[in-house]
């Protein structure tokens, strides 16, 4: 097992440095000078040559790029080069932001599409069945920043039951000690916040949770169809088990895999796929920080923001793939 | 088939079996399932709009005028009218040409290039299946939405480079998906025995392994161009798709986004189309899947 | 089977979950001596002096002060934090200082805290102090570097000898980012300093959650009695413009900044809110690049003038919320010059010049539409969208492009563009910061997007800069707002009136023309 666990992290080795390699030439060949670009449109031309020679952009791009990939391995991210703030300082309160929006997301996603999965699967060709996966095939084919905007018109505005933006009762700040609120507000008691922080979640939750919702409702539901026939769920049935049981316990059981594998890689998409979300509602996260970042060719702070992205990433596929050890004990690693 | 015939004929009869017997009987449980030609319906109903639409639709999508902007839907206008006092119907209309063009285009190029890759990586093995397969891993661990603004950073904003985005961030999915199915059919009987009679490479490929591949990748080709007409949706939205005046459905949404409370029309309209579009190229899919490929189920 | 009990528990919870949500509802409304703006971006820094980027003003202006201030509504010099100031020749300045006036961190301010801000200044680089060296040409020892010393006299006068007169050296003086802060919080430390704000403005600083908010509030010992009226104040940045109305709306936010024109009607029809229009100080224009042909041709560069529709423009993007421009500064700056007759709107006019410069069947051309919404433009893609087909009446067949901003302003300057759209909010109201930066041949490569160079115009630009006395100065820029005309390197488009919306029981916000608004006054009623 710790083998296995030692391996799949020596593969990810090259994979990253690739990555880092990928997104170091593709920046640089972006059009539009950074330096240029943080003293804005007033500046002039010299102190935009200063600047360049400043930010070390005067130096041919390899050295540029070994400067950046041995600060990474000692754990240094670079330099903002529009704040002028270390990175790995900067990069947090955003990661944290996005988290905890990502993680309310997936388990939305997760308590609403696999209960639909199995439902469905459950009272296959049922009224149930149909409408739920109807509705999980309308909900991919959204465009999300319109049923946010939607959303918000709706629950925010003509109901006035949610608030439209943000991730806080601004008026009564949470006091951030992790960043992530709910953790906050707990740690220091704030029940009343809490509740703030998350009515704040559920508009960009719910936005956020509608593909990955309706594409584990699916992948539940066809996993889910395969056990069902097995002679094992007959046999169980046939002994006059209560049906709740073997569909929740037995069946699900059986069929829990590909979704697992479903969430690990959507868990993954919506920690840097939620640009637009965080647009729309206002969320002071990853994705809009180097989104932001891309605006104003802030290298430092897109290298490393999509570097700490696909790393979050590929380590959610690996202890995914741990997982599978754990709900099916045949699966063994070594 | 019997055992290991190096006869040719025993390889026609097997190809004739598994290109056209499939295929009809795929037709045949297609058509079964409702939902799917509901789909079909509707991506047909959306592809003759694109085909003949304008040539019924109203003269002059971009012309302008000022004295009616932004009217609620009427019996000129049946769709109402958007900022520039341009009819929203003969824009959708229009605009079901720019981004069918769009989904299918993008995904054709990625197919073309995924399948590229994923044979000589699945049929050739060893270091250059390594070498692809890092650079797929590489490319799904980035986010592919910001993976696909870098792009478009790169290449300027616009219609045809968002597509080339698009299409470069779904080569790694036809790409693998390619792979596993050469892998897979590689060590088939048949392919064995062509080989076996010394068959070229480039004839094993073209004329077996690929027919062999086309039903999965026709299945993930129809999921894919909806979600590309999402993601150009996406681009647009940001800024960075399609271009004035260019009727494109997301940058419709896009600009009409401040007028969703005093004229929501502007909207509604060009979002309902897309949803509507993105859901017929699902359904269809979806149906696809089950009739050509039962058992791949994800 | 129960199928049908758990069905109607899954709707009972629905119906708990929703009373319980309706019920919190409505909790916009909080206690009323906090101000929550909503504006477009965050701040990059709060120490102003070493950026140029406007979103870090709107802050700072609450938190520090000026020797000098601008008029509440304009750009007149009115006193600060000096209460007399006074010049014989227009070299030296005395500047006398109020007393008893503390830092938030209760360092006093005094003559030799001001001194201590210029060293600061002056010991810098471009790169620290951008702004600086653009308005006081270079730092210590650059030959261009305008300030011969800055020195106390005693503990409340300072006195600031210049090398040669600079014309609008006061209101240089009196621009947000040349705040005096305090020598002990930047003495710490630029990077520690630019988080840690310490003025002798009425608000000192809270918190900053990066990308979210800052907030500020009342500075107890603040010299000027009975203000600040508000406890606190919290900056939010929401970047998508309809969010952000649709969060004032819901009460979340009590001001926004940026609001679309197109929501202007609607925002005056609601009984809840007011809308709020800031004193024009901007030109958007069309820059016509006059090194690349056609617009080498001074008949073609006039015959865009003659082709576009301004009217129709501004009445359908600017929701008629603008004023038709015809020079290159807007008419609230000293220096304008009215008497010019601006191009009006006659193709017919247009096709006989092109003609004349040998097109008459027009041409074809790039039109680079700005991808970002700009006070002096709030939808550059669709005005864009209006010049197109105005050019096609004259027969110039133009396609829109569009980059990234950052690409943009970078290939623009590069003179890249044939046509390209832009515009340029003032920085201290004064007509140098308009004419000379934008048009003159010494910003070519920087402000100057259209290459345009011209000799007499650059001497009487030269010569104006150093012209203490006003009115033979105002003579110079109406000279060369003529050969500006005459010329035509632009088709001056619109003065924008930006529009912000607030609640309806928000008093005492004066919004001021250069987009840094002071909230000292600001209360609820």
């Amino acid at each position: 097992m710790l083998s296995y666990v030692g391996r799949r992290l020596l593969q990810l080795i090259p994979v990253l440095l690739g990555m880092v390699f990928i997104v170091f030439m593709m920046i640089r060949a972006i059009p539009g000078n950074p330096a240029q670009v943080i003293l804005g449109q007033q500046a002039t031309a010299e102190a935009v040559a200063v600047m360049n020679a400043k930010l070390g952009l005067d130096q041919p791009w390899f050295i540029q790029f070994f400067k950046y990939v041995g600060g990474i391995l000692q754990g240094d991210l670079g330099e903002s080069m529009r704040t002028r703030l270390p990175v790995a300082d900067e990069i947090w309160p955003h990661l944290a932001a996005t988290m905890e929006l990502a993680f309310f997301a997936i388990v939305i996603a997760i308590i609403v599409g696999v209960n639909a999965g199995i439902i469905s699967a459950w009272f296959q060709n049922s009224w149930f069945d149909y409408i739920a996966m109807i509705l999980a095939l309308v909900g991919v084919s959204m465009p999300i920043f319109w049923l946010g905007l939607l959303g918000q018109w709706a629950f925010a505005i003509e109901f006035n039951w949610l608030p439209t933006t943000g991730r806080e009762q601004v008026r009564d700040p949470v006091n951030a000690i992790t960043h992530l609120y709910i953790i906050d507000t707990i740690i220091q008691g704030r029940f009343d916040q809490l509740w703030q922080v998350i009515r704040h979640l559920i508009l960009p939750g719910v936005a956020l949770a509608t593909i990955p919702m309706a594409i584990i409702a699916r992948m539940t539901r066809s996993s889910m169809l395969e056990v069902m026939r097995s002679d094992y769920i007959r046999t169980a049935r046939a002994k006059g088990q209560k049906m709740f049981w073997v569909v929740y316990k037995h069946a699900f059981k059986n069929a829990v895999i590909p979704v697992l594998t479903i969430i690990g890689l959507q868990t993954g998409m919506l920690l840097g796929g939620a640009i637009l979300t965080e647009t729309i509602f206002a969320w002071p996260g990853i994705g809009r920080y180097i989104y932001d970042a891309i605006n104003f060719r802030d290298y430092p702070v897109i290298q490393s923001g999509i570097l700490v992205v696909a790393f979050i990433f590929v380590m959610i596929n690996l202890i995914v793939d741990l997982l599978y050890s754990l709900v099916d004990p045949r699966i063994k690693y070594d | 088939m019997s055992e290991l015939t190096p006869k040719m004929d025993g390889i026609v009869e097997a190809e004739i079996t598994r290109t056209m017997g499939p295929w009809r009987e795929a037709w045949r449980s297609f058509r079964k399932s409702k939902v799917a030609v509901v789909g079909m319906v509707i991506v047909l109903f959306f592809i003759l709009l694109a085909l003949f639409g304008p040539l019924f639709a109203k003269e002059g999508i971009n012309e302008q005028m000022a004295a009616d902007r932004l009217q609620p839907p009427s019996a000129e206008y049946w769709l109402g009218t958007d900022d520039f006092g341009r009819d929203i119907l003969s824009r959708i209309i229009h605009g079901a040409r720019i981004s069918l063009s769009v989904g299918f285009l993008s995904v054709i190029a990625s197919v073309i290039i995924g399948s590229f890759l994923g044979i000589v990586a699945g049929y050739y093995g060893r270091w250059t299946d390594t070498i692809i397969s890092r650079i797929f891993d590489i490319m799904l661990a980035f986010p592919s939405i910001l993976l696909a603004i870098a792009i478009v950073s790169v290449l300027g904003p616009g219609l045809e480079n968002a597509l080339i985005a698009i299409a470069i961030i779904n080569v790694p999915n036809f790409g693998r998906l390619i792979r596993s199915k050469v892998l897979s059919i590689k060590e088939d009987e048949y392919i064995m025995a062509a080989k076996g009679i010394g068959m070229k490479d480039a004839r094993i490929l073209f004329s077996h392994i690929l027919p062999n591949s086309m039903a999965p990748v026709i299945v993930q080709g129809t999921l894919a161009i909806a979600t590309a007409i999402l993601e150009a949706a996406a681009l647009g939205f940001l800024g960075l798709g399609a271009q004035a005046p260019q009727p494109e459905w997301g940058k419709m949404l896009a600009d009409s986004k401040s007028y969703l409370q005093s004229a929501p029309w502007t909207m509604i309209f060009p979002g309902i189309s897309i949803m509507l579009t993105v859901l017929g190229f699902n359904l269809m899919g979806d149906g696809l899947r089950d009739a050509l490929d039962p058992k791949m189920k994800n | 089977m129960n199928k049908k009990r758990m069905w109607s528990a899954a709707l009972l919870l629905l119906l708990v979950l929703s009373t319980v949500l309706a019920a919190c509802g409505n909790s916009g409304s909080g206690s009323k001596d906090t101000l929550v703006f909503g504006r477009g971006g965050d701040s990059t820094s709060l120490d102003p002096s070493r950026v140029t980027e406007g979103e870090t003003f709107k802050v700072t202006v609450n938190l520090y002060e000026t020797l000098l201030n601008f008029g509440e509504q304009d750009t007149t010099i009115q006193p600060g934090l000096a209460k007399e100031w006074n010049t014989e020749d227009g070299l030296t300045y005395t500047f006398k200082l109020e007393e008893g006036v503390k830092f938030h961190d209760g360092t006093d301010f005094n003559a030799d805290a001001v001194v201590k801000n210029f060293e600061r200044w002056a010991n810098g680089d471009e790169d620290r102090f951008p702004y600086y060296n653009s308005m006081f040409g270079g730092f210590k020892g650059d030959e261009g570097h305008v300030i011969e010393s800055v020195t106390a006299d005693g503990d409340y006068t300072v006195i600031i000898k210049l090398k040669r007169p600079q014309a609008p050296f006061l209101k240089n003086i009196a621009m947000s980012m040349f705040a005096i802060a305090s020598p002990t919080a930047f003495e710490k430390g630029d990077d520690q300093f630019a988080r840690n704000p310490v003025g002798t403005g009425p608000f000192q600083f809270v918190e900053w959650k990066a990308n979210d908010s800052i907030t500020i509030e009342k500075f107890d010992g603040y010299w000027k009695k009975g203000l600040p009226k508000l406890d606190k104040v919290i900056f939010r940045s929401i970047p998508d413009n309809s969010a952000r109305l649709n969060a004032l709306i819901a009460g979340e936010i009590d001001l926004a900044d940026g609001i679309n024109p197109a929501d202007g009607e609607k925002i005056e029809g609601n009984a809840d809110l007011q809308l709020i229009e800031r004193p024009s100080m901007n030109i958007g224009y069309l820059g016509l690049t006059v090194t690349r042909p056609p617009f080498d041709k001074k008949e073609v560069r006039q015959a865009m003038n003659y082709a576009i529709d301004k009217e129709t423009i501004i009445n359908s993007f600017f929701e008629g919320r603008a004023n038709i421009a015809k020079n290159p500064m807007p008419p609230s700056i000293s220096g304008y010059n009215d008497q010019i007759k601006g191009y009006e709107y006659d193709p017919a006019k247009a096709k006989e010049l092109l003609a004349k410069a040998g097109y008459p069947d027009g041409f074809e051309m790039e039109l680079w539409a700005m991808p970002v919404p700009r006070p002096y433009m709030p939808d550059g893609a669709k005005v864009a969208e209006v010049i197109q087909s105005n050019l096609a009446d004259i027969g110039i067949k133009a396609k829109i492009v569009s980059y990234e901003w950052p690409t943009y302003l970078d290939k623009a300057s590069k003179g890249e563009a044939d046509a390209f759209m832009l515009g340029w909010t003032g920085d201290n109201g004064d007509a140098d910061n308009f004419i000379y930066v934008l048009l003159d041949e010494d910003n070519i490569g920087s402000n100057n997007y259209t290459y345009f160079k011209n000799d007499a115009m650059h001497d009487l630009l030269i010569e104006a800069q150093t012209e203490v006395d006003e009115d033979k100065r105002i003579e110079l820029y109406k000279k060369a707002q003529e050969i500006i005309h005459e010329e035509a390197p632009w088709v001056p488009i619109a003065h924008s009136t930006p529009l912000l919306a607030a609640t309806k029981d928000l008093t005492g916000f004066v919004p001021h023309p250069t987009g840094s608004d002071l909230l000292a006054n600001v209360e609820f009623k």
